[in-house]
C-alpha cells in the first residue's frame, strides 16, 4: 500500500459522532449495538447513516449487550468486518461473550465510551468498565482527545485483523468528557480511510461454504491450554503491530500516536502515568509546575493490553519519584490496575524508583490541573524527605 | 454365521498432541467428520462386558445405544467398540437376554493385564 499525507477536513464533533463519523467512513460489514448512556449518539448517528443509505452496513438492533456482542461473533466468524460500541453495565452484560470473541480469535472492534459500573448508579466516567475487560484477551487503546478517539477508531482496525493478531480489540474514550465535548479535529477524506483499513480477508470464514468449519467446539483438557497460548502470542505480536499501525497513520496524517508518549519527559525527574483525557489536563499541570521551576513530565500509557511493559520501563528508570493514576478501583488489592503493571514492568527490568498510586476520577469525579500539581508537589516532598509513605491514595476524595 | 468372541472391535493409540504452533487458531476445527478422533470411551467408569453365547442377536441393544458403539458385522452384533463407548449401561439395561452385563472399568482393566 502506498500512502501520501493527506490534507485533513477539519470538523468540530463530540467524541461519540467523531467516532460515528469514522464509522461511516469505514463501512462495516455489519454493526450489531444496544444504545447505552454515554456511548448512545455513536449509536444513534450511526444508525441515522444506516437509514440514509450512506452505509451498506447491516445493522442489528439487538435486545440487549450480550445479544450485541454475540451478533458480532456470529457475523464475524461469518467472515464479516464488525463493530460494535458499549459503555459501563452494557460492557459486563457482555463478559461472557468478550471471552468467546477473543478466544474465538475474532477481530471484532468496540468502540467503548468508559462510564463507571453501579451501584451506586452513575453514568459518568472511570475506567471501571474497559479496565474490568482487561483479561479478557482484547487490545485496548486508550484516546486521550477527540482527535485521537477517530484516529483510534480507524487504526484499532488494521490492529484486530492483522494475520499477526487477530484479536478483537477496543479503543476508550472517556464518557462525557470526550463522548459528549465538541472538539475540533481533523477528519481524513472518506477514500483515505477506505484504503488505510484496506480489505478485510477473514482466515476463517464460516460461510466459505467450499471449506466447511466449526466454531466454538468443546475444548478440554488436552488442548485447551495450546489455544490461550496462541492468544498470549498474539498479545505479543500486537505489539509491534499497534506501533507499526501508528506509524502508518502517522505517515498519511501527520500525527504519530505510539504504544507510550512523553510529554517534557526528556528531563523529568517528577513523572506522573495515567491513561485517557486525564493526559491533556496533567499536560497543563506539567506546564504550571516547570514555570514554578519543578521538572515535572508525564507518561501516556496509549496501549494498555498488550501492556509495553519495555518501553514503560525503558521511560521510567531513572526518575526521582513516580505517581500513576487510576480511574478504577480494584478493591482489596495494594495497588491499581495501571499501578499493577508499571510497578510489574520496572521490578522485571530491574528498576525499583519511588512510586505511588493515586485513585482518582470515580463516578466522573473531575480532576483538574490544581490536584495533579498537588500530585507533584507530593512528589517533591518524597524525594526531598526520602519517605514515601502509603503507596496507595486517593485523590479528591473527600476525609 | 460368523460371531466375533471378542469383547470389543479395537482400542486405538491416541494420536500424539500437537504444540500450539501446530494447530489452527481459535479453536477452529477445518475439517469436516473428525468426532471420530476423539475417543470418548475415555469417560468410561463402567465397562459392558457381551456375553456373545447369550446373545440371540435381537439388536436392541443397537437401537438403545445413544454412541453408535455396538458394532454389527455381517447383520450380526459383533461386540462393542470400547473406543466410544462412555459406559452408561442402556445396552445392558435393556437386552431381553441378560447378555451384557456392567463391570467396573478398573476391574476390567485389571483383567486384561493378567490376560497378558
Amino acid at each position: 500500500m502506498t500512502l501520501q499525507k493527506v490534507k485533513g477536513i477539519p470538523v468540530a464533533l463530540e467524541g461519540d459522532r467523531a467516532v460515528a463519523e469514522a464509522m461511516r467512513q469505514m463501512n462495516p460489514d455489519v454493526v450489531a449495538a444496544y444504545p447505552i448512556t454515554p456511548q448512545t449518539e455513536i449509536v444513534m448517528r450511526f444508525s441515522d447513516f444506516v437509514a440514509s443509505g450512506e452505509v451498506e452496513t447491516e445493522f442489528i438492533p439487538v435486545e440487549s449487550e450480550h445479544a450485541s456482542m454475540s451478533a458480532c461473533i456470529g457475523a464475524s466468524a461469518a467472515g464479516g468486518r464488525v463493530q460494535t460500541a458499549s459503555s459501563g453495565a452494557g460492557i459486563a452484560l457482555m463478559w461472557e461473550v468478550l471471552w468467546v470473541a477473543s478466544g474465538s480469535r475474532l477481530p471484532i472492534v468496540m468502540h467503548v465510551v468508559n462510564r463507571s459500573l453501579s451501584a451506586p448508579l452513575n453514568i459518568h466516567c472511570d475506567h471501571s468498565d474497559s479496565i474490568g475487560m482487561r483479561d479478557a484477551g482484547w487490545v485496548q487503546l486508550y484516546d486521550e482527545d477527540v482527535q485521537e478517539a477517530y484516529d483510534n477508531a480507524i487504526q484499532v482496525v488494521r490492529i484486530a485483523e492483522h494475520p499477526d493478531v487477530l484479536l478483537p480489540t477496543i479503543h476508550a474514550l472517556d464518557g462525557f468528557i470526550l463522548g459528549h465535548s465538541v472538539e475540533r479535529l481533523e477528519k481524513l477524506p472518506d477514500e483515505a480511510v477506505t484504503e488505510f483499513i484496506g480489505t478485510y480477508t477473514p482466515a476463517y470464514p464460516l460461510l466459505d461454504v467450499e471449506h466447511p468449519l466449526s466454531y466454538g467446539p468443546m475444548d478440554l483438557q488436552d488442548y485447551f491450554f495450546e489455544h490461550k497460548r496462541q492468544q498470549a502470542e498474539a498479545m505479543v505480536h500486537a505489539l509491534d503491530v499497534v506501533a507499526q499501525v501508528a506509524e502508518e497513520y502517522g505517515d498519511l496524517t501527520g500525527r504519530y500516536h505510539s504504544l507510550i508518549e512523553g510529554y517534557r519527559l526528556d528531563d523529568a525527574d517528577f513523572v506522573t502515568v495515567m491513561l485517557g483525557s486525564t493526559v491533556g489536563t496533567a499536560k497543563c499541570a506539567v506546564d504550571l509546575m516547570r514555570e514554578q521551576g519543578v521538572k515535572a513530565g508525564l507518561l501516556k500509557i496509549r496501549c494498555f493490553r498488550p501492556f509495553p511493559a519495555a518501553a514503560v520501563a525503558e521511560a521510567l528508570a531513572d526518575r526521582k519519584a513516580i505517581a500513576v493514576l487510576d480511574r478504577s478501583l480494584s478493591f482489596g488489592a495494594q495497588i491499581n490496575p495501571l499501578c499493577l503493571e508499571v510497578i510489574g514492568a520496572l521490578y522485571s527490568h530491574g528498576f525499583a524508583p519511588k512510586l505511588i498510586n493515586y485513585v482518582y476520577g470515580l463516578g466522573g469525579r473531575d480532576t483538574v490541573p490544581a490536584q495533579i500539581c498537588e500530585i507533584y508537589q507530593e512528589l517533591v516532598r518524597i524525594d526531598r524527605e526520602g519517605v514515601t509513605g502509603s503507596v496507595l491514595r486517593y485523590l479528591a476524595v473527600r476525609d | 454365521m460368523k460371531r466375533d468372541p471378542a469383547n470389543n472391535i479395537s482400542v486405538t493409540g491416541v494420536p500424539s498432541p500437537k504444540s500450539w504452533r501446530e494447530i489452527p487458531i481459535g479453536g477452529v476445527i477445518t475439517d469436516a467428520g473428525n468426532s471420530e478422533e476423539y475417543h470418548t470411551g475415555g469417560w468410561r467408569s463402567f465397562r459392558p462386558i457381551w456375553d456373545w453365547q447369550k446373545c440371540v442377536n435381537c439388536k436392541v441393544c443397537w437401537i438403545y445405544c445413544p454412541d453408535g458403539s455396538i458394532r454389527i458385522r455381517d447383520g450380526a452384533v459383533a461386540g462393542i467398540d470400547l473406543d466410544y463407548c462412555k459406559g452408561c449401561g442402556i445396552c445392558s439395561k435393556e437386552c431381553p437376554h441378560d447378555a451384557i452385563k456392567m463391570i467396573e472399568e478398573s476391574a476390567a482393566e485389571a483383567e486384561a493385564k493378567v490376560k497378558q
